[in-house]
């Protein structure tokens, strides 16, 4: 679904990713983790092409990422949701609106879609915040909100950064929650964390594939996660 | 540009229009640019029109007529008159020759000396008001022959006075289309400067519609639409001033010469109407040159 094929990244003269391989089959749950600057979020944005890669190959979807033009990369985005630890939301727009951006700049039928809209900000709890504005949301409610963004197109991949970073461990439980029951929906998915305490719980919930990145290299983590 | 891209920057939807965050002084910038523009361009209109009512009239006017000036001994005047009318009708290529009266040569001075003249007074010579056909006289030839039998007779043609007349009203005609030109060159700069504006201002919106998977066409169209629409709002702000000062201005009268044939007349009162329009496509390209080149910086 995505390959890294011995991809590394350069960036300011230094190399931050070097020779890393990893391969994200469908259906698959992966976590990464790493201390902070380790390069989890480089590794993300190249996953969904945001960074190009300085040496090696990323394949999306069976196509080589580097032949892609802007169109090419905007139709990748649409079968990768990504939730950021920043969120991104559009300050001017109604949180509803907001969930419902993939939507709308894919020129879906909004009238339509209303259903599904609903349906997915009841599952992420937020019917009632519909019409707040995103800097009056929590912090939880704006990573819920985010993952419902994410996946509202109902892409192949979901790829979470840092999704728990600024909720208290009941919310960060609750994301967890509903990331699992994503990937139990086929979802492939992978949650860069460095909340070894979340990787642990989640490791009950679902079979999940632990990767660290340690000086520059990707590597499956020990048998302690 | 291929037409469906064209077709969706165009028109996109009212959901499409929305994801752009509403920007203030870009949006009072556009409106006023392309307003204050539209409102000179009017007049830059009426101008350029109106020279070439007069480079027209005055080419057609004064390219068949001709002045012939008897200066004579006063007792000899009537008689060179008439032989030199005799002449003009027998010249062929003259349609029309008729002295003029005493009254309309006071007339002419009146002017420069008041009404009221009394010409015996004065050693004023006899002015004979010279048609010709579709043909055209031999000038030349009708000088040698005037001055061989009528001493008296200089046969003025125009050409001396009419070519510079024409010439600079061709001059002032151009001058007004180049300042069409340059009016819409300068809209288009301001407006550009507007939308970097607002596409600089909106970095982050871009970036997040990016990563929901928006095509840069979809992100320019947005842009595009929005300043599209104020620079024809604008423009026809401005051209409906323009053309409210357009008649206000002097009706054309003989006695005001060229000043007061500023206007407007007949069908030309359609032109002001494309102003708008222009505006618009001026400001279509402008903001999509601009954002493809944004997009592309931010890429």
């Amino acid at each position: 679904m995505i390959e890294l094929d011995d991809v590394g990244y350069s960036y300011g003269g230094g190399e931050l990713l070097s020779n890393v391989s990893v391969k994200l089959a469908p259906g698959s749950f992966h976590f990464l983790t790493g201390p902070s600057g380790a390069g989890k979020t480089t590794l993300l944005k190249l996953c969904y092409g945001a960074l190009t890669p300085t040496s090696g190959a990323v394949r999306a979807f069976d196509a080589d990422m580097r032949g892609f033009d802007r169109d090419q990369m905007a139709m990748l985005r649409r079968r990768i949701g990504v939730v950021h630890q920043d969120c991104r939301f559009l300050d001017h727009l109604p949180l509803a609106d907001n969930i419902a951006l993939p939507l709308i700049v894919s020129g879906r039928d909004m009238a339509q879609e209303s259903a599904n809209l609903r349906e997915l900000m009841t599952w992420v709890g937020l019917t009632e915040r519909a019409d707040a504005r995103p800097p009056e949301l929590s912090g939880g409610e704006r990573q819920r909100a985010a993952l419902a963004r994410a996946v509202i197109l109902s892409p192949d991949v979901v790829l979470a950064d840092e999704p728990t970073g600024n909720v208290d461990w009941e919310m960060s439980m609750r994301l967890l929650t509903l990331l699992v029951e994503l990937n139990k929906m086929g979802k492939t998915v992978l949650i860069a964390s460095h909340d070894l305490a979340l990787i642990r719980a989640a490791k009950s919930q679902v079979q999940a594939r632990v990767l660290r990145i340690a000086n520059r290299r990707l590597q499956l983590a020990g048998a302690d996660l | 540009m291929s037409g469906g891209t064209l077709r969706n920057v165009l028109f996109g939807d009212a959901q499409a229009d929305r994801v752009v965050p509403p920007s203030g002084f870009t949006a009072r910038l556009t409106l006023f640019a392309s307003g204050a523009m539209a409102f000179l361009a009017v007049f830059a209109l009426a101008l350029s029109l109106a020279s070439g009512r007069l480079a027209d009239r005055w080419a057609s006017e004064l390219a068949r007529s001709a002045t012939l000036r008897i200066t004579a001994p006063e007792d000899q005047v009537a008689a060179q008159t008439a032989a030199a009318l005799t002449i003009l009708r027998q010249t062929p290529g003259v349609d029309r020759a008729r002295a003029l009266s005493a009254g309309e040569q006071a007339a002419l001075l009146a002017p420069w000396f008041g009404p009221g003249l009394d010409l015996a007074a004065l050693p004023v010579p006899q002015l004979i008001e010279v048609t010709e056909d579709e043909q055209g006289y031999d000038a030349a030839g009708l000088r040698l022959r005037l001055s061989a039998e009528v001493p008296g007779a200089v046969l003025d043609d125009h050409t001396r006075w009419r070519k510079p007349l024409v010439e600079a009203a061709n001059s002032l005609r151009r001058l007004g289309w180049i300042s069409i030109l340059l009016i819409g060159g300068a809209m288009a700069a301001m407006i550009s400067l507007a939308a970097n504006a607002a596409l600089a201002a909106n970095a982050q919106v871009i970036e997040v519609l990016r990563l929901v998977g928006a095509r840069d066409s979809y992100i320019a169209g947005a842009f595009v639409r929005r300043f599209t629409l104020r620079a024809l709002i604008g423009s026809a702000v401005g051209i409906a001033l323009g053309l409210g000062g357009v008649l206000l201005l002097p009706a054309a009268s003989d006695e005001g010469g060229f000043l007061t044939g500023l206007g407007f007349r007949g069908l030309g009162w359609l032109w002001p109407l494309l102003i708008p329009l222009l505006g618009a496509s001026v400001a279509f390209a402008a903001t999509w040159a601009a954002a493809r080149r944004r997009l592309t910086e931010l890429s």
